[in-house]
């Protein structure tokens, strides 16, 4: 269970896109997927780099499981059960997908074991377990191997920031399907996700609304998604979303 | 065969040889080992001869047309300190002959004057004559004395010869100047693959000049280093097309610290269907790459050992 109480982010640096965040609490309890939504620029994102610990909040505590992470480092986090999936994954000259998945299960598998993740999400093993994480690469097969990734490390709070974003349509069913799975297999972990996509937010046990790096709204999928149909925080996938 | 007992090596140098040639027992085929200036041991085989050579320090070392399969080791260590020597080794390789050479120095400086030792390779590839060649360099030693290599390796391939060389250095050594020079007629073929990787107060120089002479020669030369603590690297790589070629040269570096690197890539066409490409990169780890290891659980020294492990692989 992770919980947020009371956080706030001022941006100092001139000309930073970061976006800021207003006196956010919230909990996200387990067995359940949560999805975060609301206008870009909002500050989805930001919220969830504050919660892996690549941000540090200007006040405001997290706590994850009962315990205050608010000092803690990106690596002590990861440690202690959170994982990260990037908007925009990073390549890596030379480490090869079945490196990537080893580091992130944190230990040697077999490679067989290591495929198992990338048929997960959609990639024939074979193809990818030794291919270098670099430009070679799609933008949606990186993605899928983010995920991948996240999948190996097994955490007890999987973060993903705009799974879909780099994700070609055909791909997309294949990503919902993902995270219904995970939805399944959850057993006292948790699930966040901060996405705008009406078939994300459909598989959602809760959703909440930030807008304005405020919480605007937090509940059951079936009580806010219908109020968000049609706005930016919920777009459906066919259509592209443009910005207001 | 010879028992590896039977050897005249101490442990370090046995340590050394298997830093620089991987080399736990004795090698199966032709080998000639070489500790502090002297060989300690010498194999020819019925395809491979390895002879001393008579005016200066070196070897002369024929491998007979069509030999296939075959390996000739020829690691050289060092564990004398102010010990200087300049070796020279001609390779002939005959027509249609496909083996692999393994060379390497390893040097442990635990005294306090410089040791240096310079090899000069010479090859001569046959027709259609295929060669892989690896060469490792490992210093190692806490001695105020420096470790020196200076290898110069000169490549003559007749048409359709196939080249192929791993060059690597990664530890240990203080100062190095490398100098490979190659001349391809037509139809042969080079490929060479550097890994470089210096720290303290190390220095590094690499520089190329290959020389496409022959219709459809081609030549790839690509080279990933990492430049740490306050060292310096350059790489200068010239490729030369004289005749209908291609030829690529690749560049890519990190910094660290206050590492420096100078790349120099150049490209001369002499011919209007030389067709030649050079790529150059330097930068820092990039911090994002960091923080993607951080969230799987290293920490940030563990990320960026990672980081160059996969570089340099």
């Amino acid at each position: 269970m992770l919980e947020l109480r009371n956080i706030t982010f001022d941006v100092n640096d001139e000309g930073g896109e970061k976006e800021i965040i207003r006196d956010v609490s919230l909990t996200i309890p387990d067995n359940k997927l949560v999805v975060i939504t609301g206008p870009n620029g909002g500050g989805k994102s930001t919220m969830a780099r504050l919660i892996a610990g690549i941000e540090k909040p200007s006040s405001g505590q997290i706590f994850l499981n009962g315990e205050d992470i608010t000092e803690l480092s990106i690596t002590e986090r990861a440690k202690k059960g959170i994982g990260f999936a990037f908007q925009q994954p990073v390549r890596f000259k030379g480490l090869q997908v079945i490196d990537l998945i080893r580091l992130a299960a944190g230990q040697r598998l077999k490679v067989v074991d290591a495929c198992e993740y990338l048929s997960k999400v959609g990639l024939c093993a074979r193809d990818y377990i030794n291919r270098e994480v670099n430009s070679s690469l799609s933008g949606g097969e990186l993605k899928r191997i983010e995920i991948a990734t996240v999948l190996a490390k097994a955490p007890t709070l999987a973060i993903f920031d705009e799974p879909e974003a780099g994700i070609d349509l055909w791909s997309f069913q294949n990503l919902i399907e993902v995270f219904q799975r995970m939805r399944e297999n959850i057993k006292d972990s948790s699930i966040l996700i901060i996405s705008h996509q009406e078939r994300i937010l459909n598989i959602a046990d809760e959703i909440i609304v930030v807008r304005d790096g405020r919480l605007v709204r937090q509940g059951g999928k079936d009580e806010v998604l219908p109020e968000l149909i049609g706005t930016a925080s919920a777009i459906p996938s066919c259509r592209v979303a443009t910005e207001v | 065969m010879v028992d590896f007992s039977t050897i005249k090596i101490d442990e370090i140098q046995k340590r050394l040889l298997q830093e620089v040639a991987d080399l736990h027992e004795v090698p199966e085929g032709a080998f000639n080992i070489r500790a502090n200036g002297q060989s300690a041991a010498r194999f020819s085989t019925a395809n491979i001869e390895i002879e001393p050579k008579t005016d200066v320090s070196g070897l002369d070392i024929r491998i007979a047309p069509g030999t296939k399969n075959e390996s000739v080791h020829i690691p050289v260590v060092m564990t004398q300190t102010g010990l200087t020597e300049l070796v020279y080794n001609d390779f002939f390789i005959g027509e249609g002959a496909d083996v692999t050479i393994v060379a390497g120095c390893g040097i442990d400086n635990c005294g306090p004057k410089d040791s240096e030792h310079d090899g000069i390779h010479r090859f001569y590839v046959g027709k259609g004559a295929k060669i892989r060649y690896v060469e490792k360099h490992y210093g190692s030693g806490d001695g105020s004395g420096k470790r020196i290599l200076n290898p110069g390796t000169e490549v003559y391939q007749e048409e359709d010869s196939t080249v192929e060389m791993e060059m690597v250095q990664i530890k240990g050594v203080d100062d190095t100047k490398r100098t490979t020079t190659a001349e391809l007629a037509a139809g042969a073929k080079l490929v060479v693959r550097e890994r470089l990787m210096t720290h303290g107060n190390q220095r590094a120089i690499s520089s190329y000049v290959v020389n496409l002479n022959g219709e459809g020669a081609t030549a790839d030369v690509v080279s990933r280093s990492v430049a740490r603590d306050d060292s310096y690297q350059k790489f200068d790589a010239k490729i030369i097309g004289n005749a209908p070629c291609s030829g690529h040269t690749e560049c890519d570096s990190i910094i660290m610290d206050n590492g420096r690197i100078l790349a120099v890539p150049g490209l001369e066409a002499n011919d209007v269907d030389a067709a030649l490409v050079h790529e150059a990169a330097i930068g820092k780890i990039a911090g994002d790459q960091i923080i993607k290891l951080m969230t799987l659980g290293l920490t940030e020294q563990e990320a960026e050992e990672q980081i160059i492990n996969g570089f340099l692989k």
